[in-house]
């Protein structure tokens, strides 16, 4: 019997040619030419019709209406409202205060977002205590110092719907962590409360909770104790939030292995040196991403408060829409509120797929 | 220290008797909080003059809804006007949920695509819409597109059937004939028939060894049934297609913009979360799994049914379920455009008129949390069924 050997195979070829990768990536089979044809059809209709709308015949220096080509987006429109779309209706010679709030949030609490931060601790402590205060001396006043009070009825605009975000997370933080504690307690009674309280909002709709906090609970308050209606909304938006926080913290505490609680347990912890320094920091590092993902969904529910009429970005932008003075630009509206939204959403999603990568201490190989 | 001291103060560190005196000190919290809320609630509505209780709900509404699923005239009660707004949230919850579906599962596998263009189209499509609030992407739809469309008399349509104007989406209706309950029996005798053959099918495999084409003869048997029955007695359905008469469109089924654009922007939205979450689902399941299957010597499209999809479906169905119960609660947002939907038509309009907020929001939210519930119930059923059983 003889043998043959087989003649050897060639080498694949790698190819680095736009030629190759198009072969490669596009054309490889005919369903897959059928497939690059029909896509370029799609992108064909789509791109040129926007671009020459968005860019090509765009009106961008002006005054009014007027200055604007028909055809084309009228983004004389957005410049003309820039400053009311920012800061609403925010008295205009007091607008630096929240410039000032802004710089500093960015000042202080902009280093916390990054690794090789020296003195992050203290930036941190002083940061969490020390900024809330500030910014609300700043933004709302107060006779301390004799700064003028601007009530917040007046606030609106991008700085309202950032207001609403911050208080959101920095509430729902502290109280979705006390909840999922609370449900993975082993005590009956705070158990149950606990699945109680996390299961009704979240099985409700964020608009009717805004419905509830501006109709029925004033009816709950003793007759004159009333808060203000931001102060409604942000109640809110706090309860409803911490009920997202508390069931992704649950899920990063239940992904730690027996074996911490026990350690723990034998190194005479009590409860809460067990959760605080041995548990939570280890689930908490779990689950950034489905925090960054609330906190995105946060973001994004903030447009809601509309329903109970405050002026956020979205609403002021909204009602600039409906000024007879600049009827018929909707569109250029609605895109410049959405590509401000996506900015925010889109860059907290990277920067914790980022954090997620940083963080990844484990052991997989 | 004192042996007496310690006994005295030990209790304190007893995590049992810690733990007893931690939850009554909930409970009385908890319920002084209770009782406070319920005693400023009480003084309150008896300042104000506003009755409580569920007998408002038998008295005559008196306005006009924009759109009703069953016959409702101004004298009908407030009860009527609940089923009506519980009718519409269901209706575009259900709309959305399938337009939903099918666009995610579509952009979730374009973006798995070996194509490059298919796969970066996809990514633009999930990034774009995934990070845009719904409510904003329903005002555009409705203020900036619905709101743009032509007079009826120069509306947009599509062979001569479907037509879109300022007023709404309008498409042909369906008025049954005579044939209809041959067509309808057809119809049922054939899914008995499928589900007949599937059983004998699954046993001759188990026994023989032998597959058998369930599917597809199923799917032809659900075809020509009907067809055939069509055939014979005649055609089941005549097509009333809207026809422009005057100034307006008579005829035919008529989508109000409201509902248009509410649907459009929910589906779009949760479209982008269920293409991602496809996506996760198909890349869980290990590629060992496709080389063994091929290894079997399956074909590509029975290694994508038998060895791929059911893997995957594991990981899909339990947040593809609760985008399911997201979109249902969005369907809310109605509210903010006038879809008459159950917030927006309790806890808006009728919250108004008769000034009882407790009772018209608790039932709205009511209609959630029951939604919320029945589908969670689905969900763990579902998930113990398909869930891996390992030893």
């Amino acid at each position: 019997m003889t043998h043959e050997t087989a003649s050897s195979l060639q080498p694949p070829k790698v190819i680095f040619s736009p030629i190759g990768w198009m072969r490669e990536h596009l054309f490889s089979s005919v369903w897959n030419s059928i497939l690059t044809l029909i896509t370029l059809y799609i992108l064909w209709l789509l791109v040129p019709p926007v671009i020459e709308w968005a860019f090509l015949k765009a009106s961008w220096v002006g005054t009014s209406r007027d200055d604007c080509t028909p055809g084309g987006a009228c983004w004389v429109f957005i410049a003309q409202r820039w400053s009311q779309f920012m800061y609403g209706f925010y008295p205009e010679a007091l607008r630096w205060r929240v410039d000032l709030a802004g710089i500093l949030a960015v000042l202080w609490g902009g280093p916390l977002l990054f690794q090789r931060f020296p003195w992050k601790k203290l930036f941190g402590f002083s940061f969490l205590i020390g900024y809330p205060l500030i910014a609300w001396w700043l933004l709302y006043g107060g006779d301390l110092f004799g700064m003028t009070t601007v009530p917040t009825d007046q606030w609106g605009g991008l700085m309202l719907t950032l207001v609403i975000a911050a208080v959101g997370i920095a509430g729902a933080m502290p109280l979705g962590i006390l909840f999922a504690l609370g449900r993975r307690s082993e005590l009956p009674v705070i158990k149950a409360v606990s699945i109680a309280f996390i299961e009704f909002w979240r099985g409700v709709p964020l608009i009717s909770v805004l419905f509830m906090s501006s109709v029925m609970l004033p009816l709950f308050l003793p007759e004159g104790m009333n808060f203000d209606k931001l102060v409604r909304a942000l109640i809110a938006v706090v309860l409803f939030q911490a009920a997202y926080i508390a069931e992704v913290v649950r899920g990063g505490l239940q992904a730690i292995p027996k074996g911490q609680y026990e350690a723990a347990q034998a190194l005479g912890l009590n409860y809460w040196q067990m959760m605080g320094l041995i548990i939570l920091p280890q689930a908490l590092k779990l689950v950034i991403p489905g925090i960054v993902n609330t906190f995105i969904a946060l973001f994004k529910d903030t447009s809601l408060v509309i329903i109970i009429g405050l002026s956020d970005f979205f609403m002021i932008i909204h009602r600039a829409t409906v000024d007879p003075a600049w009827l018929g630009f909707a569109t250029e509206g609605y895109v410049f509120a959405a590509a401000v939204y996506w900015i925010f959403c889109f860059g907290m999603s990277r920067y914790s797929i980022a954090l997620e990568k940083r963080l990844n201490t484990d052991h997989r190989r | 220290m004192k042996p007496s001291r310690s006994a005295f103060l030990s209790w304190i560190y007893d995590p049992k008797i810690r733990g007893i005196i931690a939850q009554v000190v909930t409970l009385i919290v908890l319920g002084l909080l209770v009782g406070w809320l319920a005693h400023n609630a009480i003084v309150n509505l008896a300042a104000r003059g506003i009755a409580s209780g569920f007998d408002f709900l038998n008295d005559p509404a008196g306005f006009g809804i924009l759109q009703t699923l069953i016959p409702y005239t101004e004298s009908d009660t407030y009860a009527r006007v609940f089923v009506i707004g519980l009718l519409n949230t269901l209706l575009v919850s259900a709309l959305g949920i399938v337009a939903a579906t099918i666009l995610g599962f579509i952009m979730g596998v374009a973006r798995l695509s070996k194509n490059a263009l298919v796969s970066a189209l996809a990514t633009v499509y999930i990034e774009t819409f995934r990070n845009i609030p719904p409510l904003l992407q329903i005002f555009f739809w409705y203020f900036a597109v619905l709101q743009a469309m032509p007079s009826p008399r120069q509306s947009l349509g599509w062979f001569d059937a479907v037509f879109l104007n300022i007023r709404g989406l309008y498409l042909p209706r369906p008025i049954p004939t005579e044939a209809v309950t041959a067509f309808v029996v057809a119809v049922v005798l054939a899914f008995v028939l499928w589900w007949v053959i599937a059983r004998w099918a699954k046993r001759r495999q188990d026994e023989t060894g032998q597959p058998f084409p369930v599917f597809w003869t199923g799917l032809g048997l659900v075809v020509l049934l009907p067809y055939l029955a069509s055939l014979i007695f005649g055609s089941p359905f005549t097509w009333e297609v809207p026809r422009l008469r005057g100034f307006n469109f008579v005829g035919g089924w008529v989508m109000i913009p409201e509902l248009v654009a509410l649907w459009v922007a929910l589906s779009i939205y949760t479209s982008a979360f269920i293409a991602e979450i496809v996506r996760a689902g198909i890349l869980a399941v290990p590629h060992g799994q496709t080389e063994a299957a091929m290894a079997l010597g399956l074909t590509s499209q029975q290694r994508l049914r038998l060895v791929i999809l059911p893997q995957a479906m594991r990981v899909i169905i339990p947040p593809l379920t609760s985008q399911y119960l997201n979109l249902t609660k969005n369907s809310s947002l109605a509210a903010a455009i006038g879809y008459p939907d159950i917030v927006g038509l309790f806890a808006g309009t009728v919250l108004n008129q008769t000034g009882q907020a407790i009772e018209t929001i608790a039932m709205a939210m009511a209609v959630y949390l029951t939604i919320s519930i029945t589908i969670s119930l689905f969900m763990n059923w579902y998930n113990k069924r398909m869930a891996l059983v390992e030893r």
